[in-house]
């Protein structure tokens, strides 16, 4: 059994018209880092907010752990397994001070005193904030609120955390920041991460992409095999990463090169392999 | 200068007024805004406005401050001194002219009023400048606790003030960004007549308010994500806690209130 597993699901806004998802599968597996790419409107944001139960599909079912979404007995303990982190870091943050904010999760669970303060200094420890337990959120960096919206999330101890685009509204540096966090909770926390991104080069670091276009899944598997469609990704409106892109070129003007490379390292090793010979 | 908003005007320091519980604080403050107007000779005023000083220095909270706060208010308390001096009749009169008789009892009465509305801004000021907002609305949220019983959705209320709190420095940063951005475009903000001018705010609320319900619809959202239900079964990090400062300063403040009620009946 896979942790989350999208059955044949149907979506729809009520005030829209037009299914969003339509006839929709997607498994997946306890402790796998997969990112989600596709351009505006894909339906990947929908996506996001059907795996905590947020959107309940009208037909078909979405299990995470075995548990329905649609049981509404069971929402905060779906929603205390799968967390959720937005785009935008100043609509995430309650409280005006950053332990506060952290704590509100913990809080709504109804823990005893002390176990949330040892989840919030635990959260904050993991995305390197501990130093700006007392401070107020507003005069934070973009990047720096971001980690306290993670940490916020973290400190609910969740097994698995999707991230909805979390860095489109951020500078370079608070990018790298969050993207280290973000393989650090699969990587060295063992958690489930659903990256939704319309980066390659942050899908590039997943184990796993699968690529939407207009609610349909249209290429899954490991990053080296699906950015190597380069042809399939650009007719639906999507970059490959930098070193793919150059790859592939090469190959089109006659250089023979192994398929699957997508890394920069990879990619100069390749080149300057090619270039010995 | 948008970076460095004090919204609620906290001024960190240390000193003992500080660390009294916000609930307290703000019973004795309250209280003390009833007294000051309960007194009613220069006796007891007198009392009243030394303790509040005291309390001021107390406070550790530079004087500069607080006087900063007279500033918009002066011209206020200046007219409502001015308009008792005119006004209030008495027996016979110090002096008249032009057909104005000034009395003395208009004269005490201006002084009254005026020592009352500094002492008022004083007490509020303190309140403010020794407890942090965070405080305060938990201060509040405990204080009205009892009006759940009766049906009154305490928490709620105290949700939506914390939350206000919050969005304050995001909006006005906002409304920073969309003044610049119609100015941009063209829009002049601080010339023309009045009329001009509230025209020119209409560009900008639109966009604020819209982009404020984005906001309301995607703060929801994450809450939501965080297992928030109300306020039932919810438990807090940081709970209020009274200890014997705290019963001192309220012993104090009855103490206050007794000899103003003996002066008031004495002299």
């Amino acid at each position: 059994m896979s942790y989350i597993e999208v059955e044949n699901i149907e979506f729809s806004y009520d005030d829209e018209e037009g299914k969003i998802l339509e006839n929709f599968s997607l498994n997946i597996e306890k402790g796998s880092f997969v990112a989600i790419l596709g351009h505006n409107g894909s339906g990947k944001s929908t996506l996001a907010k059907l795996f905590n139960g947020l959107n309940i599909p009208q037909k078909g079912r979405i299990l995470i752990d075995g548990i329905d979404t649609a049981d509404e007995e069971k929402m905060l303990e779906v929603r205390n397994k799968v967390g959720l982190v937005f785009q935008n870091p100043d609509n995430q943050i309650v409280a005006t001070i950053v332990e506060e904010d952290v704590a509100f999760g913990p809080e709504n669970l109804g823990l005893p005193r002390k176990e949330i303060r040892k989840r919030v200094d635990n959260a904050l420890e993991s995305v390197g904030m501990s130093e700006y337990v007392r401070h107020e959120p507003h005069r934070l960096s973009g990047g720096q609120k971001q980690r306290i919206a993670i940490a916020g999330i973290l400190a609910m101890e969740p097994e698995c955390v999707v991230f909805d685009e979390p860095t489109a509204m951020l500078d370079p540096r608070g990018r790298k920041d969050v993207m280290t966090i973000i393989s650090k909770l699969n990587k060295e926390m063992g958690k489930t991460v659903v990256l939704i991104t319309h980066y390659m080069d942050e899908a590039s670091k997943a184990d796993r992409v699968v690529v939407m276009d207009s609610g349909k899944i249209i290429a899954d598997g490991k990053p080296e095999k699906v950015f190597d469609e380069v042809e399939l990704l650009k007719s639906v409106g999507l970059d490959v990463p930098q070193p793919a892109e150059l790859i592939y070129k090469l190959k089109k003007a006659g250089v023979a090169f192994d398929d699957g490379i997508i890394h920069a390292d990879d990619c100069v090793k390749a080149i300057s392999d090619a270039l010995e010979v | 200068m948008l970076n460095n908003i004090n919204f609620g005007q906290y001024y960190p320091s240390n000193s003992i007024i500080h660390r009294l519980d916000a609930r307290f604080k703000l019973i004795i403050t309250l209280g003390l805004i009833i007294v000051a107007f309960v007194a009613f000779n220069f006796v007891s005023m007198g009392i009243v406005a030394l303790s509040v000083l005291t309390m001021m220095l107390v406070s550790s909270v530079p004087i500069k401050m607080y006087l900063k706060t007279f500033k918009s208010i002066w011209f206020f308390i200046a007219l409502t001194a001015v308009l008792n001096i005119f006004f209030i009749k008495g027996k016979t009169p110090l002096v008249s002219f032009w057909g104005v008789n000034i009395y003395a009892q208009g004269i005490e009465k201006a002084i009254f009023i005026a020592i009352r509305i500094f002492l008022l801004l004083i007490i509020s000021s303190a309140l403010t400048f020794t407890t942090t907002p965070t405080s305060l609305t938990d201060a509040i949220e405990s204080l009205l606790k009892p009006l759940s019983k009766i049906g009154v959705n305490t928490h709620t209320f105290a949700m939506m003030m914390t939350i206000a709190l919050r969005f304050i420095p995001t909006l006005i940063e906002e409304t920073d960004k969309i003044m610049n951005a119609q100015k941009a475009r063209g829009a002049s903000m601080d010339e023309g007549s009045i009329i001009k001018k509230v025209k020119a705010v209409i560009p900008i609320l639109i966009p604020l308010l819209a982009s404020s319900i984005r906001r309301a619809y995607e703060l929801a959202d994450a809450m939501e994500c965080r297992c928030y239900h109300g306020g039932e079964g919810r438990t807090r990090l940081n709970v209020m806690k009274s200890s014997v400062k705290d019963f001192v300063a309220l012993l104090l403040f009855f103490a206050l209130i007794a000899i103003v009620v003996v002066c008031n009946i004495l002299f």
